[in-house]
């Protein structure tokens, strides 16, 4: 770990002229995943800024009906929220799904999204890994790579976004609220996560001196069909293997509308808008169910300890669907 | 009599210290001046240090030196210096010997600085350049190069091979035969690894090391660095556990003392969570079996072959075929041991070594002889039942196993399982129950010991041995009380001071046994000093008393037929004249009675598994054991040893591993959140029967030791139950969701 300096923001502007001025520096919040980073070597930031006392702590409904999560709420504390649970069960089962209590109450809305990826050799420094160092070229590719990604995979990177939260918030199709120094800007979720391509390093779509305020939820819930099944080496505490996050409105045994994202298989979480619409207006039955999986796993590629989890995300997608659809 | 403590569920005398931050663990003594190690570790397996750079580091104000093998003390560098109580036969590893890399992670300089932030820091800024060499981790791709060792560690049998298995199987009407591989494990103790050593102005080192062997460590400096018994003294009061990983001297030791006599300052080396990945480990193990039994059930023959992995310049040896031929009666035995040399750090005992390997694998094979006869597998068990050991052809001390299987199976509800794989359900899920035996030698060694009783009536009883969590502390301590007859708040039981009477590592299971007799035979020479002065009082009532006549109770004296006529310990010793007896012993195992027996703890467990057939994930939802394991001195540390046991037995059988990575010789899942162990949710209710067991043989407390037991039988008990679920053999541990679905 690096020597670096830490300063408190007071307000959003404060943070953001921070973080502009200073090339090396980063946000801090829970900071359950920077600062282990920082101590394994990993991110070398010179200068902390703390916002967790910028005020964004609130969860209110938005003008729509939705809900605005702040950025700095805990995961904690969103999980528990009685309209989040009521609402919103898909996303409090995922958040708890995940990492442990002591975690939670540390962790904050912002910071679940830009957590970074587990792999093991982005983690230790003394093997390559583009996603660290650029160009140095990826060990997981011909290594141990029983927690990597199946989809939309690159040969330059096949980690994985290791979030449970953010799982549901792709499903229920969040947008992401960012302000910078030239004013605020909404992100849908589809598009705040990337794929590595050839720039690994780049986790999502937010410029470095943008920061995160909130995560707005769409009125729409799924909270009667829904499921979030979480597939993992031990009975907690462990990332997703595979995860499966699903929201369905039904009309008697009929799918009427059909939300759909995989944990645990790509570089951002993943959906597949054809499998989803293989879905709609058909019969809530198996047959429905593994023609749905088998379009999402049909893109799948293994590359060798991992490729158990093609058949295990397909298995898991069609267990999701029927547990949500009863 | 309210001093009787042995055999009563007596609380932790250090649980109050140990929950209030109030005891002090290795990395935790503080002192003016100290200064921190922080040590940098090779990124390869193989090679050489061409270059090692530390001038960025040295540069940082506040940096006191960075060591390295170009700069280090000159030290005598004869194998013989390095050696410690746990060492396999060969070369043991120097640390910063010279610039070779024998394994990945090998330490390869220590960086002090004044504070802890900075000497990371700076270690961040050493540069080193290697000149990589190919290495050889992979136990399967190599085991063609396996030998067969000519000398093992002193523990360690020659596995010896009787009556004619080849014929044996030919002559067996049921037959299997499979390959079982076990993975890598660490040990991954709470605490990491840490030595603070205490540099005096006077030059005397005062070393708080991580140890299960204070002797061991004092020893292990003294013959490195030429220090005498009073120049450096080792401590180790508290351990947050250490399963083995304390069983040698590890590398911060031996920085922590170079740095600190180098700079004539206290210096602190703590090693990182990574680092606990860079020494000793469980081996890796390929085995395979070939069992035969005849038309009863009745084992004909038992081919056994192990590989294991050790180190390049270590011939690390467990008993693990050893274990085939002593658990059941057959006349045909073959085992065969092989060893296979990678590029790593030797492997170390771990929580039952060999036994534990050889059980997960012997215990499952054994299962599928009994499916194979069509004999339900408790029943298979019993029809091969011993009543002597047929390893070394002598009688059991005791074995109260048939009693472990008929309570624990009773407990469990054996009687109604249904024997056909995949015949239960719950739901989506598959039940599944299964058994296995454990095994696990009861052993005594000679130690020493040291009781004192004060005017005021208090008894401070001492020897350098460790309490790694297992309750040491406190069963010494009721033993001493209760054969003094004092208050147990009377009664201190001290330990992990190397200037204390030396006792053997604490390891073995075999603490209770030996430092228990130690304990119990001084403070019998304290009874014997009272027994005198008590007759010697002015109208003794015990003047004409013999010593087997009275009884030492309720911090009395007093007539074994009469209890009122007595005198009290503290009259006896106001009118003694004396303030204090002090008495120090060595006790010896009484070898001549004890090598005419064979001496073991036994188990039983019964396991019940749900599997997720789909999915793949098993969960272990209930767990039965019980233990013969001679007198149990206190019924709830006892119980913890055991329930501890098997969760280590659960995390073996289904989640950990730790991953070599071929393409780097090292190991790569090198941290908590990605090398798994056994969580809250992963641990079932576990039900521990202790079997009444009478033993006057094994030791004079008749007590067996329970560190070790709970893991022994588990892992096969989960392996059969997840067959029983699934009609799936899985062979290789661990049982991850992969392997199943
Ligand atoms: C052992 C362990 C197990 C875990 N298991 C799981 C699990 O099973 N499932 C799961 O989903 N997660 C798991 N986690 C991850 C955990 O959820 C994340 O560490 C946590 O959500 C990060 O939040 P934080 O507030 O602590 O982020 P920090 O560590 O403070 O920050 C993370 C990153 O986000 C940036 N950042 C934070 N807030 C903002 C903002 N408002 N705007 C812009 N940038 C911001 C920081 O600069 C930093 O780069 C686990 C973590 C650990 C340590
Ligand atoms: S998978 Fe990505 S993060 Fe992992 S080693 Fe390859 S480049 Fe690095």
């Amino acid at each position: 770990m690096n020597p670096f300096t830490y300063s408190r923001a007071g307000d959003l502007d404060e943070a953001v002229r921070e973080i502009s001025d200073n090339d090396r520096a980063k946000f801090i919040a829970g900071g359950t995943n920077l600062v282990d980073l920082m101590k394994a070597n990993v991110m070398h930031p010179t200068h902390l800024v703390d916002i967790t006392r910028l005020g964004l702590s609130a969860i209110e409904e938005t003008e729509e009906g939705g809900l605005r999560l702040g950025s700095l709420v805990t995961n904690a504390e969103t999980a528990y929220h009685p309209q989040v649970a009521e609402r919103y069960p898909l996303l409090a089962n995922a958040i708890l799904a995940g990492a442990s209590p002591q975690l939670r109450n540390m962790a904050t809305n912002g910071g679940n999204l830009l957590q970074r990826t587990r792999c093991y050799y982005f983690y230790d420094t003394a093997t390559p890994c583009n996603k660290r160092e650029p160009g140095s070229g990826c060990s997981a590719l011909n290594g141990h790579n029983r927690i990597h990604a199946i989809l939309g995979t690159s040969e330059h990177c096949i980690a994985t976004h290791p979030s449970d939260m953010c799982v549901a918030l792709a499903a229920l199709e969040a947008v992401v609220r960012v302000t910078n120094r030239y004013g605020e800007r909404a992100i849908p979720f589809a598009d705040f996560h990337r794929l590595p391509g050839d720039t690994p390093h780049i986790d999502a779509n937010l410029e470095p001196d943008e920061i995160i305020t909130a995560v707005e939820l769409p009125p729409r819930g799924f909270s009667q069909h829904f499921k979030y099944l979480k597939i993992r080496d031990r009975a907690s505490y462990a990332f997703a293997l595979v995860s499966v996050a699903v929201g369905l409105e039904m009309e008697g045994d009929t799918i009427r509308e059909a939300r759909l994202a995989l944990g645990g298989v790509a570089h951002k979480p993943w959906r597949n808008l054809e499998a989803e619409a293989l879905l709609v207006g058909n019969p809530a039955n198996r047959e429905t169910f593994k023609r749905a999986a088998d379009r999402i796993v049909a893109d799948a590629r293994g590359y060798g300890s991992n490729s158990f989890k093609i058949e295990l995300a397909r298995r898991a997608v069609v267990r999701a669907l029927n547990e949500a659809a009863k | 009599m309210t001093t009787n403590y042995i055999g009563k569920p007596t609380n932790r005398v250090d649980g109050y210290a140990k929950v209030t931050g109030g005891a002090k663990y290795a990395g935790e003594h503080n002192v003016p001046g100290l200064t921190y190690g922080v040590v940098v570790s090779s990124d390869i397996a193989r090679g050489r240090i061409s270059r090692i750079d530390a001038s960025e580091a040295l540069k940082l104000n506040g940096v006191l030196e960075v060591f390295t093998h170009e700069n280090r003390p000159s030290l005598p560098w004869f194998d013989r210096n390095y050696q410690d109580q746990d060492q396999p036969p060969g070369s043991p590893f120097r640390p910063l010997y010279d610039n070779e890399i024998q394994f990945s992670q090998q330490p390869i300089a220590l960086v002090v600085a004044e504070t802890f932030e900075l000497a990371r820091y700076a270690a961040s800024l050493v540069k080193v350049q290697y000149v990589r060499e190919p290495h050889g981790t992979d136990l399967r791709a190599i085991q063609g190069q396996a030998y067969a060792p000519s000398k093992g560690k002193p523990s360690w049998k020659k596995p010896r091979p009787r009556g004619n298995a080849a014929q044996g199987m030919e002559q067996s009407i049921f037959k299997i035969e499979g390959r079982y591989d076990h993975a890598a494990e660490h040990h991954n103790p709470l605490e990491m690894h840490a030595s603070t050593v205490v540099y005096e102005p006077s030059g005397k080192l005062t070393v708080y090391d991580k140890t299960q062997g204070v002797p061991n460590s004092q020893k292990y400096i003294s013959r490195i660095f030429g220090l005498s018994k009073a120049q450096a003294t080792v401590h180790a009061p508290f351990i947050g556990g250490a399963f083995g990983s304390g069983l040698r001297p590890q590398y911060q030791l031996f920085l922590a003392v170079m740095a600190a006599l180098q700079l004539k300052r206290s210096v602190r080396v703590t090693l990182t969570r990574q680092q606990m990945f860079s020494f000793g480990h469980r081996p890796a193990t390929i085995q395979r079996f070939e069992l035969g039994a005849d038309a009863e059930g009745k084992l004909q023959a038992v081919v056994h072959e192990a590989i294991q992995e050790t180190s390049q310049f270590e011939d690390y040896t467990e008993n693990v075929v050893n274990w085939s031929g002593t658990v059941y009666q057959c006349d045909n035995v073959e085992p065969t041991y092989k060893l296979v040399k990678l590029d790593t750090y030797t492997p170390l005992d771990m929580r039952a070594p060999g036994g534990a390997t050889a059980m997960a694998a012997y215990e499952v094979a054994i299962d599928e002889l009994a499916y194979a006869a069509g004999i339900d597998p408790l029943e298979f068990r019993l029809i091969n039942y011993t009543e002597r050991d047929p390893m070394q052809d002598l009688p059991y001390s005791s074995k109260e196993l048939r009693a472990c299987y008929r309570q624990a199976a009773e407990r469990f509800g054996w009687s109604n399982r249904r024997p056909e794989p995949r015949s239960m359900r719950d739901g989506n899920e598959l039940i599944g129950w299964g058994m296995a035996t454990g095994i696990w030698e009861a052993e005594q060694k000679p130690a020493m010991a040291k009781a004192v009783l004060t005017a005021d009536g208090k008894l401070t009883v001492s020897s350098a041995t460790e309490d790694i969590g297992t309750g040491t502390y406190t069963i010494m301590t009721q033993i001493a009380a209760e054969t003094l007859g004092l208050p147990l708040e009377n009664v201190t039981f001290e330990l992990g001071d190397s200037s204390m009477p030396e006792a053997p590592l604490q390891g073995g299971s075999w603490t209770a046994a030996t430092v228990g007799s130690a304990v119990k035979s001084a403070c019998l020479e304290v009874q014997k000093r009272l027994f005198e002065y008590a007759g010697s009082m002015p109208d003794s009532p015990l003047a004409k008393a013999d010593a087997d006549g009275v009884v030492f109770a309720d911090g009395r004296i007093h007539l074994k037929h009469y209890p009122t006529i007595g005198v009290t310990i503290q009259d006896v010793l106001r009118h003694s004249g004396v303030d204090r007896i002090e008495e120090e012993v060595t006790t010896l195992p009484d070898m001549l009675r004890q090598k005419k027996y064979a001496r073991f703890t036994h188990s039983a467990v019964f396991v019940e598994v749900k599997v997720d057939e789909d999915l793949g994930t098993v969960h272990v939802t209930r767990v039965v054991t019980a233990v013969a394991g001679g007198r149990i001195l206190n019924p709830k540390t006892a119980r913890s040893q055991v329930l501890g046991g098997v969760v280590w037995g659960i995390g073996m059988a289904l989640e950990e591993e730790s991953v070599l990575d071929h393409q780097f010789g090292r190991f790569i899942n090198h941290d908590l959140a990605e090398y798994h162990v056994a969580v809250n949710l992963d641990v079932p209710p576990i039900d521990v029967i202790f079997v009444e067991e009478n033993d006057t043989v094994v030791n004079p407390l008749g007590v067996k030791g329970l560190g070790e037991i709970g893991v022994v039988g588990t892992p096969a008990a989960i392996a059969n139950a997840v067959f029983h679920a699934t009609g799936k053999r899985l062979r290789d541990l661990p049982i991850t969701l992969d392997k199943v679905m």
